[in-house]
């Protein structure tokens, strides 16, 4: 007999329990919850569809700077650009990745050099890279998470983990409110990483540490479209 | 309304004080309270030590004995927890109404003022079963604001369970007696002279530890206090040592 | 109930581990261990509660998460096969171990395939439980730890104590001192004049382990959860070494229980919101992962899924025991409980720690060979209060409790002494005349052993008692007594 068969022989074993008839996608679910989230609730679970509060975009902002990443929010391409290159500038870079697919409009000259993943770089070279410049696929303001699905602008994995600078730009259209939403926006077939600010940890003696073995710092540019700015008043 | 005071095996032994307290509060809050002679013990101490078989026929007899009363009132959080979480598990039988003192006091008389006078600076210990099986809340906190003359002091990290934990005590020795010391220091940084629980079990491991250290604080059971009318009369002795 | 299979019970409860009150005891006496852990749990539960409070739906969710573990549980065979379909169709190879020997021969073997003779190693509970680190170094094959908190243990020839924070009971000094006399024997050595700063702690462990990451080829993993129904599997972590080991190698193995399995993708919006504030307090951990199979030009080229039974189905026949499988490691319980608190983690003689080991180390290996977790605990129950998905801890205690105690009547055929009182106690108790009796001889018995009304020693096996506490001296009227003489018409 195959391990296969072994384990799922012991599991229908165990599970004798379990009426034959019972489905396993109807099986028993919770009770309806008559709790603050029964007027937006899903019905099945009754909990809330989302935490979000009124200004999403101004959330995720302060959410990510709680995690001790720098946040900066501008408007349009041209102010984007500027305060990009400001921070390549501030932060020395000589070394930048830059993934395919970032949008030209974003991307500032300076005095760097732009290293493109087309024939993908080593993970020498990507070690030795000052700093990575990103977009993200979305925001989400409850957990002040980015998430970077490999698509346009991201490449893969590798790029936005090994250089020790990420500078990661995000569309305050890409911003969800909080996770149901966000998982329902996203593909889970492709490779997902959540980022909800630098690596840290908290090993010794739970005191806090940012930055081990990831990006030890994260700042993140949170772009508005002009017209969103007017309409907002900024 | 018919209401039998479930006391427990344990008060009836070593702390018939607490019994006699709640006949008294009841009495004269108007209520006739009953006393069936074949009570005996919940089958808690079995149960949670793992001698199921053993605790059934006390699970029997419990449901037998208190059958047709409309309440049943005991000044142990612990037992009611037993009766209510787990005699259904073990008999499959429904159990009798009980009701903590607390819960009695406040939810089925609807009292919170009992008329009681105690001028004695107290702390109150929420026990862990009065707290996170029976969810009593702060009843006994808002029956013990009420009574005339206390001077009720706060006890840090009060929802920290004692170290007692029945045969714990004695299986777990060092470990109990590890979380007792630190049981201790609360109190003492409380300043209070007197600790109030709703379970005279914990209250006899802390007054013990207590009365070993000659702490001079004393632990005196929730139905005690608010039974107290007499602002001369002598406090109860400490459940750690000496008679009541 | 019985289960028909003897679990390996190879790291799950480690050899030689002292019963809980002999372990407690040698560590209540640290008083460094004892400092360490108080700081840590009480940092810990501040923050937790500050996060989940955030929640108004907090209870919600909760029940949310406890449906849906509990209806993944009734229909894991089915899960299983689906999670099979999905990994593979995916590019991935499953593969299932029936113990902690099949997967450690798995793995060793996909190690070989692959040409390699290390491998980086993600934190995971399911690998320390199947001892797989030992089997590869027999094999020839070195495992590196790439958690801060890993590392610190396997540097220190150590056990972790904690499901979070393995090496909550080091402090700073400690952690330096191991890591100037043992990074060099196993890479890059510590940088001279290593301080005990937390910040430069962990920037050694990154340049120690940078160069283990560049080389790698292989990698090995557990998992927080696969949905069944894409085939996805993801890591949950902080510092960036799961990315790393994640994405870097050309090979990835995950070992991960068969209860680790969930439906849906769109169950992950409960479970990312319960992990991370339950675990560290955090709206968000980190980093999460997710991967599904294989993908062109981006990760591990060759991905292995390991399904690891080891007692898990042994636990499932249990129909109370089973919901201790719906753990996800939060080790919430593990800070709110007052006992490990005081003892830590290594005396519960098990790679899982706490009130949650208390209730899984002895059903995944037998009651029988783990027979004073279950009474390593007060019942007090804070535990559930604070388990994301309500795994009623003190049930399952309670319910442990009685399968100790049948076992040992079935191992004896004399009853313990300790059977023999509480059968004796059962008979006295239900008969109110031969309590009364025995109440009078108590009385009569205390008045030999108490000073003032206390009773400052005990005889016998009663001694742990009075070690340390007074007891009251029964007074001479009980309260049937007292009732009879003052309130029962004549």
């Amino acid at each position: 007999m195959t391990s296969r068969q072994r384990v799922l022989d012991r599991i229908r074993a165990a599970l004798a329990d379990v009426p034959a008839d019972e489905s396993a996608e109807a099986a028993p679910a919770p009770p309806p919850s008559a709790g603050p989230a029964a007027a937006e609730g899903s019905a099945d679970h009754g909990y809330r569809r989302s935490h979000a509060g009124p200004d999403p975009v101004g959330q995720l902002a302060e959410r990510i700077a709680d995690y001790r990443a720098t946040v900066t929010r501008v408007t349009g391409a041209d102010r984007a650009r500027a305060a990009i290159g400001a921070a390549l500038a501030e932060r020395g870079v000589r070394q930048l990745v830059v993934p395919p697919g970032f949008p030209g409009e974003l991307l500032p000259e300076g005095p760097w050099r732009v290293l493109g993943d087309e024939p993908p770089l080593s993970r020498a070279a990507l070690d030795a890279a000052d700093g990575v410049l990103s977009t993200a696929a979305l925001g989400i303001a409850v957990t002040g998470t980015l998430v970077l699905d490999a698509g346009p602008g991201q490449g893969r994995r590798a790029l936005t983990l090994l250089p020790d600078y990420h500078l990661c730009v995000v569309r305050e259209e890409h911003v969800a409110g909080d996770l149901p939403e966000a998982l329902g926006r996203l593909d889970p077939a492709r490779p997902l990483t959540f980022v909800s600010g630098p690596s840290a940890t908290s090993d010794i003696e739970l005191e806090r540490v940012e930055g081990v073995h990831g990006p030890r710092t994260l700042h993140v540019v949170i772009i508005a479209q002009p017209d969103a700015a007017v309409r907002s008043g900024r | 309304m018919r209401v039998a005071l479930f006391l427990t095996c344990f008060n009836d032994t070593v702390f018939p004080e607490t019994g006699r307290a709640v006949v008294r509060l009841l009495e004269r809050l108007g209520h006739r309270v009953e006393f069936p002679q074949g009570q005996t013990c919940c089958g808690q101490m079995h149960f949670n030590s793992g001698y199921r078989p053993e605790a059934v026929p006390l699970v029997h007899r419990f449901a037998e004995v208190f059958a047709g009363y409309d309440a049943v009132v005991s000044p142990s959080a612990s037992c009611t927890a037993m009766v209510r979480d787990h005699h259904r598990t073990l008999t499959g039988v429904q159990p009798p109404q009980v009701y903590e003192l607390s819960e009695f006091l406040v939810d089925v008389l609807g009292v919170t003022d009992v008329g009681a006078c105690y001028p004695h600076r107290v702390a109150y210990h929420p026990t862990c079963h009065s707290l996170r099986m029976l969810r009593v809340g702060d009843r006994p906190l808002r029956l013990l604001r009420a009574v005339r003359g206390i001077d009720l002091v706060d006890l840090a990290d009060a929802d920290t369970c004692c170290g007692f934990g029945g045969t714990f005590a004695l299986k777990n020795a060092d470990t109990s007696a590890a979380m007792l010391a630190d049981t201790m220091q609360r109190v003492r940084q409380s300043g209070a002279e007197v600790l109030c629980a709703a379970d005279n079990s914990c209250l006899m491991h802390i007054g013990g530890g207590l009365s070993r250290r000659r702490s001079g604080v004393r632990t005196v059971h929730l139905a005690e206090i608010l039974a107290a009318t007499e602002p001369a009369a002598a406090p109860a002795a400490a459940t750690g040592g000496g008679r009541r | 109930m019985t289960a028909p299979q003897e679990p390996d019970r190879s790291n799950v409860v480690w050899l030689g581990a002292p019963a809980f009150p002999e372990a407690a005891r040698a560590a209540l006496a640290d008083s460094q261990l004892r400092a360490n852990l108080k700081h840590a749990t009480g940092t810990i539960r501040d923050k937790r509660l500050a996060v989940t409070a955030e929640l108004d739906d907090w209870e919600q969710l909760r029940e949310a998460g406890a449906a849906l573990k509990r209806r993944t549980l009734r229909h894991l065979d089915h899960y299983l096969v689906q999670l099979e379909e999905s990994v593979t169709r995916a590019g991935g190879v499953v593969h299932w171990a029936a113990d902690a020997a099949e997967a450690n021969a798995i793995v060793t073997g996909l190690v070989r395939e692959a040409g390699a003779r290390e491998v980086v190693k993600v934190k995971s509970m399911a690998t320390q439980e199947i001892g797989l680190n030992e089997a590869l170094a027999e094999a020839g094959i070195a495992a590196y730890e790439t958690d801060l908190a890993e590392l610190i243990v396997q540097l220190g020839k150590d056990r972790p104590s904690h499901i979070l924070v393995p090496a909550i009971h080091r402090n700073r000094a400690q952690i330096r001192d191991i890591f100037q006399r043992e990074m060099g024997r196993w890479g890059r050595p510590a940088p001279d004049g290593l301080t005990d700063d937390p910040r430069a702690l962990a920037e050694a462990a990154r340049l120690h382990l940078r160069e283990k990451f560049l080389r790698a080829t292989v990698a090995v993993s557990g998992a927080n959860f696969a949905v069944a129904a894409t085939g996805t599997v993801g890591v949950v972590e902080s510092e960036g070494n799961g990315r790393m080991c994640l994405t870097l190698p050309q090979t990835l193995i995950t070992v991960m229980g068969i209860e680790k399995v969930l439906p849906a993708w769109s169950d992950l919006e409960v479970f990312l919101q319960l992990l991370p504030r339950s675990s560290t307090g955090e709206r968000m951990n980190p980093y999460t992962s997710t991967w599904t199979g294989t993908t062109p030009g981006d990760g591990p080229q060759n991905f292995h899924l390991v399904l690891l039974d080891n007692g898990r189905t042994a636990t499932l026949a249990d129909t109370v025991g089973r919901q201790a499988l719906a753990c996800i490691r939060c080790s919430a319980c593990l800070n709110v409980c007052p006992v490990y608190e005081r003892t830590g983690g290594h005396a519960y003689g098990s790679v899982y720690p706490g009130p949650i080991g208390a209730v899984l180390t002895p059903q995944l290996v037998g009651v029988e060979h783990a027979a004073s977790l279950p009474f390593a605990s007060t019942l007090c129950g804070a535990c559930y209060d604070a388990c994301p998905v309500k795994i009623n801890i003190p049930e399952v205690l309670a319910h442990l409790r009685a399968r100790v105690v049948e076992a040992e009547r079935a191992r004896h055929r004399l009853p313990t002494a300790e059977a023999l009182a509480m059968t004796a106690a059962a008979g006295v108790l239900d008969s109110p005349r031969r309590l009364a009796a025995a109440q009078k001889a108590a009385a009569l018995g205390s008045r030999l052993l108490a000073r003032d009304g206390r009773i400052g020693a005990l005889p016998g096996p009663l001694h742990g008692w009075t070690d340390s506490r007074d007891l009251p001296q029964p007074p001479a009227e009980t309260f049937r007594a007292w009732w009879r003489r003052n309130r029962e018409q004549p």
